[in-house]
């Protein structure tokens, strides 16, 4: 055994009514890893990664956070659901970044990155107000700390997006799909933003259609299709030799 | 691109200096200033026959406008409209969000709670609280097969004016409870996710993600309902509330000056519905600020 897994997740199973969507997924990301989840629409990439924080119940299986198993307690062999405010709490941790950057669309910038250190976290005002000034100058924003999201480009908006993420210093990142909402010549100043954060150390998932940004950026790749992982391994091997007919055809798209 | 100077090679006559648009006159607004005119003509004489029509009573008006009785009516309707209004929006909420609830018994109880008060005409809700006495003649607090702990003569707690109080916020709480419920609606699910997925509360999250937003679609249809009420206070007066109307009634069953007093009402609900229009616009902008689309200009300030 040597270092624990930041997240745990076993024989995860997902589906919408009759539609079965994850089918038994097994993951382990160890801590400071950047995971890149590739696959086909569909695949069931987008809902895995929302079950990672429980904003989706799974039907089946487990996973855990920082040893912690989101929505339940496990006692004495017991495991109980934990109500709502609870899992509020356990959600704290990880931060997330939607495909639809999601701002709060009544806030400025700056107010987006210090809504939840403020009001969640309990952080002091001007602390939290300096830390997100800095946290916007990061992804290179500083001037738009005033700006409402509706003043802002698609990708000014997702790089505030993921200020407003790291605000509550997570020990691990979500992006879902990151750059799919955006103009294409916007995708490329999210992902320098997101190559950034990968190189400090940060525990990242990304999913995303990004063939570049996991070459450059992942630690390591997976491959999903049909509700489970079919390939996985280091972006080297699963992107220049791929062993799965699947992720062969699904690559041969990018080239 | 349309700052750069025109290749050398462009044929320029000397005429596009005299089609250059911005030299452009616009053509006098013949017809603009004719429709003014026969509208402003016509307006003018209804007002002037109804100046010196002696059958509206001006003097009359003059007289009463801010009479002692008049304007004691006006403050109890002004009063009254206020109370319910703050318990109706309030009241209005809870049940909006219970109607939106995943739970099935606060739904239903909500749901229920619409279809009655909002179905049931208001005339007969006033008068059916002011009478309650005849359905419930004490009303008692009891443990089931144990003491009464208290017990009150239905008379005694239903005066006019809780009649009318309970009467008009239970109205008000059911139509207002739709009209939060279609701005809470109107917002972004996507907004409810996220505030989820950074750990707020659903409680934080509704007042401060979801309502500061579902305010733009609430504002409007919430100012109509304002005007509403202080007319529908009007309906009070059948319990024997004196309020604006009930007052003027009051005059001219004594002097029977029915349409000059009856025009000093209307004029007071009218002045009073204008100040809130313009109150309501303000409240609007307010909520519309994020919606400007010029970047950078200097927003409210941020910081306490």
């Amino acid at each position: 055994m040597t270092v624990q897994p930041l997240v745990r997740a076993r024989n995860v199973h997902k589906a919408f009514g009759q539609n079965e969507v994850l089918k038994g997924i097994d993951l382990d990301v160890a801590p400071g890893e950047v995971v890149v989840i590739l696959g086909p629409s569909g695949s069931g990439k987008s809902t895995f990664l929302r079950c990672i924080n429980h904003l989706e119940a799974i039907d089946q299986g487990s996973i855990e956070v920082d040893g912690e198993q989101i929505g339940f307690h496990l006692e004495n062999g017991r495991l109980n659901r934990l109500p709502e405010r609870k899992i509020a709490v356990q959600r704290r941790k990880i931060g997330m970044v939607f495909q639809q950057f999601n701002l709060y669309q009544h806030m400025t910038a700056l107010q987006n990155v210090v809504e939840a250190p403020i009001g969640v976290h309990h952080q002091k005002p001007e602390e939290a107000y300096r830390a997100g000034r800095e946290l916007l100058a990061r992804v290179g924003l500083a001037d738009k700390e005033q700006a409402y999201p509706r003043q802002l480009s698609g990708g000014q908006q997702q790089r505030v997006a993921i200020a407003r993420a790291l605000a509550i210093r997570p020990r691990l990142m979500l992006f879902d799909e990151p750059t799919s909402a955006l103009d294409p010549e916007l995708v490329g100043e999210v992902l320098a933003t997101m190559r950034d954060l990968a190189s400090q150390g940060l525990t990242m998932i990304v999913v995303t259609h990004e063939i570049s940004f996991a070459r450059e950026a992942a630690d390591r790749v997976i491959f999903m299709d049909g509700g489970l992982v079919i390939e996985q391994g280091p972006p080297e091997e699963v992107l220049a030799a791929p062993r799965h007919p699947r992720t062969r055809s699904f690559l041969s798209r990018f080239v | 691109m349309s700052s750069q100077a025109p290749a050398a090679d462009v044929l320029r006559l000397p005429e596009d200096a005299l089609r250059d648009v911005r030299r452009a006159h616009a053509p006098f607004p013949i017809d603009r200033v004719a429709l003014w005119s026969v509208t402003a003509a016509v307006m003018g004489g209804f007002a002037y026959i109804c100046a010196v029509n002696p059958n509206f009573g001006w003097p009359v008006i003059a007289q009463y406008f801010f009479d002692p009785t008049v304007l004691k009516g006006l403050s109890v309707s002004l009063g009254l409209t206020a109370v319910a209004m703050v318990i109706g929006v309030a009241l209005g909420l809870v049940v909006a969000v219970a109607r939106m609830s995943n739970d099935k018994l606060a739904s239903s109880l909500a749901s229920l709670f619409i279809w009655f008060f909002r179905g049931a005409p208001l005339l007969v809700q006033l008068i059916f609280w002011y009478n309650l006495s005849t359905l419930f003649p004490k009303i008692s607090i009891v443990i089931p097969f144990g003491p009464t702990l208290a017990s009150w003569d239905t008379n005694a707690l239903i005066s006019p004016l809780t009649a009318a109080i309970i009467g008009l916020s239970l109205n008000e709480a059911a139509l207002m409870a739709e009209i939060i419920r279609g701005g809470l609606l109107s917002v972004d699910k996507g907004q409810t996710e996220t505030a989820q997925a950074f750990g707020m509360t659903r409680t934080r999250a509704l007042g401060r993600i979801i309502i500061p937003q579902a305010m733009k679609a609430i504002v409007p249809p919430t100012g109509n309902q304002l005007i509403s009420m202080i007319k529908a206070t009007s309906l009070v007066s059948v319990i024997a509330m004196a309020d604006l109307l009930y007052s003027v009634q009051s005059i001219y069953n004594r002097t029977f000056e029915v349409i000059p007093m009856l025009l000093v009402a209307v004029f007071w609900y009218l002045l009073i519905t204008s100040i809130l229009n313009v109150g309501q616009g303000a409240i609007e902008r307010h909520y519309n600020r994020s919606d400007r689309g010029d970047a950078g200009a200097p927003a409210r300030k941020t910081e306490a």
